[in-house]
């Protein structure tokens, strides 16, 4: 019988192989129920531990601002004396005496409002022009380079020629916005588009999806999390320029603002712009991170 | 033998510049409908490349594959194949996953209720009806094949490509999802080519094995009908002599006759 001596050779018949014998007998025991004073302790402290760190560096940075200001010959005021000079600022951000003379919240709402529209054009041109050059190769050579220059060009040097183009200020401030904010869009969006993996390809060959299945069922869907990279970047920048942009268009704007109050020698509401504007860019960046999150859910996986 | 599947003189052979690699040559094969045929070889033998080309992802050099008459030239829903890496698209949920495929090939034949029946039923063959809103991120490896299996057989194809379905797997996951798919293949009487490299695998589920020569210009060196009894019970099966030879035949093919190109692996 060859078969048995192969079995043998192959795997040892169950005579020579000891039995498992029971370890031992299995307790159980009972679960202590937590209590839940220490439970909501822990989350204090860990919640402590995030916000104490930041607020001790602040508390330390204001200080040492508040001694190296306090001279007579300072130029640039201590936190307490911009305190005093704009409490009537920071206590009423909806005043509106006409002109330019209104709140902090009408300054940044125009502000945000000329950001909204170039930046929602420039997601718009920005993902259309991503996918057309992550898809085909012809439209990526075609662009690429071109874009790839013309993303180096700071926002500021795209005013002079946007203000001859428009002849308005309005349009030429959104415009910038539109130019500075596109880049990262499309080069994202192309990087995304591009980088979809060839198992979703497969699985899209193997259903036979029409081109238009393909590009709403898999290519957007996987495109996503790039797509918001982009988005996010665009949106810091497009801040960035805004107020760089209004500085020189004039009008109501917080740009505008910061200007006029250098030039009226308003060195405190300078100081309390600047935290308005740092307050607004962390608050616009996160806004896109958090739809990203929301809207990527499980992409990742 | 009346062949359902027929893989005839098929030949792939890849040039880069100058270069050119011969991947498999002159491979005849024929599946009959309701076999189980498993494909083994080490690995860069041109196993998952044969697979492929039935699959119609890749189009062979020389040779053609005939399925049910009609020659296979591009990839389709009658020859659903089950990805070693399953696949899944992350952003839908696990029904999601097997709806997008009955939407496409059912849109027509069936009424969404209908549709929806049928997902859930084939969610249902492989144990998976419970996790039906989970993403793939939430669930296991095994889970995600076995929604992989789902999608796959939810398609009702005419065969079923498997590409080492359970080689990303640990032991016992892998073992509990061979029974399913010997389940499976009991109820519906699937015609299946399965790609493998775990001789107790093929053993086990296919009714022949295919055995690769090493490559480059690999083709099919030896098949062996396995004639055990189904269903087979894995425990059963340890102590079977029938088994024992039959995986040891297997074994001398891969580690005596072709054994030279490991370190090509």
């Amino acid at each position: 019988m060859p078969h048995t001596a192969q079995i043998v050779s192959e795997a040892p018949t169950p005579a020579t192989v000891p039995k498992p014998a029971p370890a031992g007998r299995v307790l159980s025991l009972p679960v202590a129920r937590r209590p839940l004073a220490p439970v909501l302790g822990r989350i204090a402290v860990a919640a402590a531990a995030r916000v104490i760190p930041p607020l001790i560096v602040l508390a330390l940075l204001l200080l040492a601002w508040q001694l190296l200001c306090s001279g007579p010959g300072s130029s640039l005021p201590s936190p307490l004396k911009v305190l005093d000079d704009t409490w009537d600022f920071i206590v009423d951000p909806f005043y509106d005496n006409g002109g330019v003379d209104k709140g902090a919240f009408w300054q940044i709402a125009t502000s945000l409002e000329r950001v909204a529209m170039g930046f929602a054009l420039a997601a718009v041109v920005g993902v259309a022009l991503g996918v057309l050059i992550g898809q085909s190769i012809w439209a990526m050579r075609g662009l690429d380079p071109i874009f790839q220059v013309l993303r180096t060009i700071p926002p500021l040097a795209w005013l002079p020629i946007s203000l001859a183009g428009f002849q308005q200020a309005e349009p030429s401030a959104v415009f910038v916005i539109f130019i500075t904010s596109i880049w990262p869009i499309v080069i994202n969006t192309a990087v995304g588009v591009r980088n979809i993996p060839q198992d979703y390809r497969n699985v899209a060959a193997v259903l036979r999806l029409s081109h238009w299945e393909v590009f709403t069922k898999i290519t957007l869907p996987a495109a996503v999390p790039y797509i918001f990279t982009g988005l996010r970047i665009g949106v810091g920048l497009s801040w960035l320029a805004i107020i760089a942009a209004e500085m020189l268009i004039g009008g109501v704007g917080i740009g505008f603002f910061i200007w006029d109050a250098w030039n009226s020698s308003r060195i405190s509401d300078i100081v309390v712009a600047l935290v308005y504007v740092g307050l607004v860019g962390f608050v616009l960046d996160r806004l896109i991170g958090f739809a990203g999150a929301l809207v990527a859910r499980g992409t990742s996986a | 033998m009346d062949s359902y599947l027929s893989i005839e003189r098929v030949g792939m052979r890849f040039t880069r510049g100058a270069a050119v690699s011969e991947v498999l040559v002159d491979v005849n094969l024929g599946i009959a409908r309701g076999e189980f045929v498993s494909i083994i070889g080490h690995s860069g033998c041109g196993k998952s490349t044969l697979l492929n080309i039935v699959g119609g992802l890749v189009r062979s050099t020389t040779g053609e594959v005939l399925l049910d008459g009609a020659v296979v030239d591009s990839p389709g829903p009658d020859r659903a194949i089950v990805f070693q890496n399953h696949s899944l698209l992350p952003w839908l949920t696990v029904y999601g996953n097997v709806r997008i495929a009955v939407d496409k090939v059912f849109g027509r034949a069936k009424s969404a209720a209908e549709r929806h029946d049928w997902v859930m039923h084939n969610l249902a063959l492989v144990h998976m009806a419970h996790a039906k809103d989970k993403r793939p991120g939430e669930i296991s490896g095994g889970m995600k094949q076995r929604v992989g299996i789902a999608r796959a057989l939810a398609m009702q194809p005419k065969i079923l490509l498997m590409d080492e379905p359970f080689g990303a797997l640990d032991a016992l996951t892998r073992a509990h999802l061979q029974d399913s798919v010997m389940e499976i293949h009991a109820a519906l009487g699937n015609t299946v080519l399965m790609i493998t490299h775990d001789v107790d695998e093929a053993v086990l589920l296919s009714d022949r094995i295919v055995m690769m020569t090493n490559g480059p210009s690999a083709t099919i060196g030896e098949v062996l009908p396995i004639p055990l009894e189904r269903p087979r019970r894995r425990l059963a099966l340890a102590d079977d002599p029938t088994y024992a030879a039959c995986r040891v035949q297997v074994l001398r093919f891969l580690y005596e006759r072709q054994r030279f190109t490991t370190a090509a692996a």
